[in-house]
């Protein structure tokens, strides 16, 4: 004898599952390791690597400021002759900017495209929001790269191409450097500054968010990672603040 | 208690919805915050109103079902508590509480604070299983498991699925759930020769559904009625990379 038992309503099924389960609805598939998620994050992690790189070379090639103009300028000109002999003038120099530039541009693709997938995947916003996480500096990365970009662009026309230095582009690199920062300048300095305080900020999180999207930052290392983080941002900040405060307030000229 | 509540109305899946503000008086600290809202629900009937559906299923903190964002933060503030366990307690008397379906496209409202959570089902189906013969139960110690790797696996296998980590996700990112299947299976003898395949399966079945790429925020696990930590997405992380290495 079989027993028939009748679901009351308050178990009964959803009338509209009880026909088929409902078919996924066709969405965009992602293509290949690039087009996923973790594939653009870890195209953001390799190319902010080679920028960390860049930047640390950078800062060390700044301070050559401190031991004189003349230190400075043979630096620069060290930079266009590697490898001279073997290979002809601004080589090695050429092949690292497109490098970087190939970084920046990459960095950017992930960042936007990782912008855009997160802001279709939350298209109602919250009323109240609180934040639980300590770390605020990770959201303002992107805001913060778009300042770091703007600031770039300033950077290469003030004293790379000297559009927007009083000395020019025909003038010796140091000269560009110290005329670029002189005391009635104060406003350059200080958007000098403010960026430089938004790329440490960036790397802060960057740097250790990077090696976790590597899969490296596990157990008791993402807390030493997360120190270092700090402490390459620092000294990245301290280094890059260093030449521009010393000439604006006057103990270099 | 007397408290005023602003709760998300939805009739279905296509009304816009909006905040309601509702009053409830006389609440008892003891209580907890579904059957405050019980409380309210068995005077709308009587007045005839809709009453406010939301989910709920045990009610003692290990089923998943139960989940709104209250005033800004997924389960509430109290660390590591389902709504279902958060108590009115925690609240002061005459406060203002705001209350919000879970909002990510992959979770649509389904009515009021009820979403549908089937994309999660469609990430397990995706790979976060193991496949061995079925039989009788093995012996417990015929495959030996070390220690540090059994309580990693337990910790990551007590993701309930609630959802909240989404919830919370500036990026509306699933990767702490998908990161604890991932974590809690390849961390085990069972799980390994299926485990970079099921990396690269449910990582994909995520990426699918629409939910966000992780950033890095820290906020899934700060609000993880569970707490489940980091780690899990750094270990979901290598797996995938591993799986296209290949």
């Amino acid at each position: 004898m079989t027993a028939t038992i009748e679901r009351g309503t308050a178990t009964a099924p959803v009338p509209s599952t009880t026909a088929a389960p409902p078919a996924p609805k066709p969405r965009k598939r992602p293509s290949g390791f690039l087009g996923s998620s973790t594939g653009k994050k870890v195209v953001m992690a390799v190319t902010g690597a080679i920028m960390v790189g860049f930047l640390v070379l950078h800062m060390l090639g700044n301070l050559k400021i401190f031991f004189g103009k003349d230190s400075f300028n043979e630096y620069a000109h060290a930079l266009r002759t590697l490898a001279e002999p073997l290979l002809p003038y601004r080589t090695v120099l050429t092949v690292l900017e497109v490098i970087l530039v190939a970084s920046v541009v990459l960095h950017m693709w992930a960042a936007v495209s990782l912008a855009r997938r997160a802001r279709r995947a939350r298209p109602v916003k919250y009323v109240a929001k609180k934040s639980q996480a300590g770390g605020y500096v990770a959201h303002i990365m992107r805001w913060g790269g778009v300042t770091i970009a703007l600031f770039v662009v300033w950077h290469l026309l003030d004293l790379t191409f000297g559009v927007v230095n009083p000395k020019g582009y025909d003038s010796a690199p140091a000269d560009r450097m110290i005329a670029g920062f002189q005391p009635g300048r104060w406003w350059v300095t200080l958007f000098y500054l403010v960026a430089v305080v938004m790329v440490g900020l960036h790397l802060r999180h960057g740097v250790w968010s990077a090696l976790q999207t590597l899969g490296w930052a596990r157990g008791g290392r993402r807390r030493m990672l997360q120190v270092l983080a700090g402490a390459l941002a620092a000294v990245l900040v301290l280094g890059f603040l260093a030449p521009p405060l010393a000439i604006t307030m006057g103990f270099k000229g | 208690m007397n408290l005023t509540l602003k709760v998300w109305r939805q009739k279905g899946p296509e009304d816009p919805g909006r905040m309601v503000t509702y009053q409830v008086k006389d609440v008892s600290p003891d209580m907890s915050f579904l059957e405050m809202l019980d409380v309210l629900n068995e005077r709308l009937i009587l007045e005839g109103e809709d009453p406010i559906a939301f989910d709920h299923d045990c009610r003692e903190g290990i089923c998943g079902m139960c989940g709104m964002v209250i005033n800004g933060v997924p389960h509430g503030e109290q660390k590591a508590t389902t709504t279902c366990q958060l108590h009115m307690r925690h609240f002061e008397d005459g406060a203002t509480i705001t209350i919000e379906p879970w909002r990510a496209a992959p979770f649509p409202v389904i009515k009021d604070l009820v979403v549908d959570r089937s994309a999660f089902d469609r990430i397990i189906q995706a790979g976060g299983f193991i496949s061995v013969p079925a039989g009788s139960a093995p012996d417990a110690h015929s495959i030996p498991v070390r220690k540090e790797d059994a309580d990693a696996a337990f910790d990551a296998a007590t993701c309930i699925g609630c959802g909240a980590c989404v919830a919370a996700c500036p990026n509306g990112s699933a990767s702490l759930f998908v990161a604890a299947k991932i974590t809690h299976l390849s961390l085990l003898p069972q799980g390994q020769p299926e485990r970079l395949s099921r990396a690269k399966a449910m990582v994909e079945q995520m990426d699918a559904e629409g939910f966000g790429g992780c950033t890095n925020t820290g906020e899934c696990t700060a609000v993880c009625p569970k707490g489940i930590p980091l780690d899990t997405i750094a270990r979901m992380n290598a797996d995938y990379l591993k799986a296209n290495a290949k």
